[in-house]
């Protein structure tokens, strides 16, 4: 076997494949060749390394080197000047703003100074397709000893010492959880793990999917083996090709090693895992509806009890958790309980991942141990706001939470901290808004989602979501009332209260927030009939100014519904009759001209 | 290959650690100067050498690495050692045949292969 003095790393998760880096690694391999480099050089596909912004991502080993932004006309630079010739390429490194230097090392970058990876351990370290690679890295190491030297209430034990609770954003102890569906007696028992990840912006369970999968396959043989079970379905959705393609590879070398199938390592334990592809609907996410849409239903939830617990899948009792909680499972087993419990807050334990997005400068995947602030991750992990403009909120988890102002920006990050600002832990989805958002916008944004959403089989859901989208549709039109704000609000609150699942229960959540902190943008549009952010088409105009006017005709030329008039010696004017506030003319005009108002 | 025991998958967690060592940390450096000076004085021959020792060696805990031109191009090829805890200690005009000895003195035993020396870096 060769022994490979350098490995490079090429990022292979979705956001990065989309960037092109399937190409660079294929261009990496040939230029490897050309130079006689590829005995001594090993290319190696990961998952998501998380800085996303910066993608696609290289990382060149032994030095550790963190190349950005790779085109595949990069290739042959790193190729020639740092395998062959030992130089770093310095115009790929990252450089965090003019004045800094440019960063070197992966350990060096503010992105990650603050994390503390346990459940993205591997992501971006190892090749997911590989599973020698994940038992390198103490891979399997925690089933061997769960099924060598633990009875299944010794890891119910540690599961409850570490305080870990679920990630999918109920947050409910995942020991007490396993302790429940252990207890119940039955002839066939079911471990299933959550992965229809919906919320617009979030990418968390599709990144550990994608770069570290045995690790959520580890995790369901351990819950496994303390509840009794022998069967498991990961529920994913099939908008994520990539993690069912590296589930599948994972779960067929697993069954090879006979770390998954019949007779586990030579014991008693038997476990096998299947792979159920869901169509996309938002509401497969809550458990009951997943159970449901796994059996061939329509996916639609049911009033509990009985708890999955008890009468799960099948009507057999069935353990539900999230990508998240079960790739926490194997280092929780190995460190014990106590290490993990010593991470986080007095009632929050451990990490937490959020995928950071909206207006924010490092967009990606963030693994934080709980108790650390919003401020800091928005501005130490996330580098701040793009442009450096002003921050305005956060919501945090996604359509089912609600929004956090600059006043919450110290808030801890802990399920019960969250809770009483008015949002939620959520699954970790993290959207950052800054002042140019019209919170009325967005909280009708997330309503469209989830009212799109709602499978129909409640009544406050189906009718209330519907009516409150078009409360707020009027008032971004300048046709609301004052009374409509009341109405709102009644409404929201008699849909969180009496919906059947948690997509109706959380459905209102953006709504209620935005009202509780932003009521003064719902009056200016209603009272002022103006959108103070300048977002909502229907209460802004585009105008040209006459006196800055070059008269180059760009505006009328990009037009797209040739609203625009003017010729050489007159300047142009917008018909607002006609307009429709695509705000095409202000991003063209060399002469900054046209103002929105 | 099935795993039926503690030892089946400790067996493959050690030669999957040796396949990904190049990516671990904390261990020993070899470094080679890989600028147009030390690649005309045949560094290219030396980093070969030095890969082909280790392998028939077995050193697994040992990362080769290039570095670009530090201005010494008359002593080229350069090829500095950098045990953990110890300063770097550098080689200069060093041949293929230098490279077995280098790396069984000095690497294994711990021994500076004196007659090659040209300086140390705390």
């Amino acid at each position: 076997m060769p022994t490979y003095r350098s490995h490079v790393l090429v990022c292979g998760g979705t956001g990065c494949v989309a960037g092109g880096s399937q190409i660079v690694q294929a261009r990496m391999k040939e230029e490897l060749v050309k130079k006689g480099l590829d005995k001594e050089v090993l290319v190696v596909q990961t998952g998501c390394h998380g800085m996303c912004e910066l993608g696609p991502i290289v990382v060149v080993y032994p030095e550790g080197t963190f190349y950005t932004r790779v085109q595949p006309d990069d290739v042959k630079l790193i190729v020639e000047e740092h395998l062959y010739k030992g130089r770093v390429v310095e115009k790929l490194l990252y450089k965090p703003s003019e004045k800094m230097e440019s960063v070197k090392h992966y350990n060096e970058l503010p992105f990650y100074a603050k994390q503390h990876r346990i459940a993205l351990r591997n992501c971006g370290y190892i090749n997911p397709d590989n599973i020698e690679e994940y038992i390198a890295r103490d891979g399997y190491q925690a089933l061997a000893k769960v099924l060598k030297e633990m009875t299944p209430d010794d890891v119910i034990n540690e599961m409850k010492t570490s305080g870990l609770r679920g990630r999918g954003g109920g947050g409910f102890p995942t020991g007490m959880k396993w302790e429940f569906c252990k207890k119940s007696v039955s002839d066939k028992k079911y471990t299933i793990c959550n992965a229809d990840e919906g919320d617009p912006g979030a990418f968390m369970d599709r990144s550990i999917l994608e770069g570290d999968p045995h690790s959520v396959l580890e995790g369901m043989a351990i819950g496994a083996f303390a509840m009794g079970a022998d069967e498991g379905y990961i529920y994913c959705r099939a908008e994520y090709p990539l993690a069912i393609k590296r589930l599948k590879t994972a779960i067929a070398q697993a069954e090879e090693y006979g770390l998954l199938g019949r007779n586990i390592m030579g014991t008693n334990f038997s476990f096998e895992i299947h792979i159920k592809e869901g169509a996309g609907a938002f509401v497969c996410g809550e458990e009951t509806a997943l159970m449901a849409s796994i059996e061939g239903e329509r996916g639609m939830p049911r009033p509990r009890p009985p708890f999955p617990a008890n009468k799960g899948l099948w009507a057999k009792p069935s353990n539900i958790n999230n990508v998240e909680t079960w790739a926490n499972v194997s280092p929780i087993i190995i460190n014990g309980g106590a290490w993990y419990a010593s991470m986080g807050t007095e009632k929050s334990k451990g990490t937490k991942v959020f995928a950071l997005t909206g207006k924010v400068k490092n967009t990606g995947l963030v693994e934080v141990p709980m108790g650390i602030t919003i401020r800091e991750i928005i501005f130490d992990l996330g580098g701040g706001i793009i442009n450096d403009k002003a921050f305005k909120a956060a919501q945090i988890g996604g359509p089912s939470g609600g929004c956090l102002t600059e006043a919450h920006l110290d808030t801890p990050v802990d399920y019960e901290s969250l809770t009483a600002a008015g949002a939620i832990m959520g699954s970790g989805g993290l959207v950052i808004m800054d002042e140019e958002t019209c919170m009325v916008d967005v909280a009708k944004f997330f309503l469209e989602f989830t009212q799109r959403e709602s499978c129909g089989k409640c009544v406050p859901c189906r009718e209330g979501t519907k009516q409150m989208l078009l409360t707020l549709e009027r008032i971004t039109r300048g046709e609301g009332t004052m009374e409509d704000l009341d109405k709102l609000e009644e409404l929201a609150v008699m849909v969180k209260e009496s919906s059947l699942c948690g997509l109706g229960q959380t459905a209102p959540n953006p709504v209620l927030t935005t009202l509780r902190y932003f009521r003064h943008e719902y009056e200016a549009h209603i009272r002022e009939k103006t959108c103070p952010a300048k977002a909502c088409a229907a209460l802004i105009q585009y105008i040209v100014n006459p006196d800055l006017c070059r008269k180059c005709g760009l505006c009328a030329k990009n037009c797209p519904v040739t609203c625009i008039s003017g010729d050489r010696q007159t300047p142009y004017v917008i018909d607002q009759s006609k307009c429709i506030k695509c705000g095409t003319c202000l991003e063209v005009c060399p002469f900054k001209a046209i103002r929105k108002e | 290959m099935k795993i039926t025991s503690l030892e089946d998958l400790r067996k493959i967690k050690a030669s999957a650690t040796d396949q990904t060592s190049a990516r671990s940390e904390g261990k020993t450096r070899i470094i080679i100067g890989l600028g147009t000076c030390g690649i005309a004085a045949g560094a290219r021959a030396v980093m070969e050498a030095v890969l082909e020792e280790l392998s028939k060696r077995g050193l697994k805990d040992v990362s080769v690495e290039g570095t670009g031109c530090i201005g010494m191009c008359q002593q080229e090829p350069l090829l500095d050692v950098i045990r953990p805890g110890e300063p770097r200690i550098t080689y200069g005009l060093v041949t293929v045949q230098d490279v077995p000895r280098i790396v069984s003195e000095h690497l294994v035993n711990g021994r500076i292969v004196e007659d090659r020396l040209i300086g140390r870096a705390d």
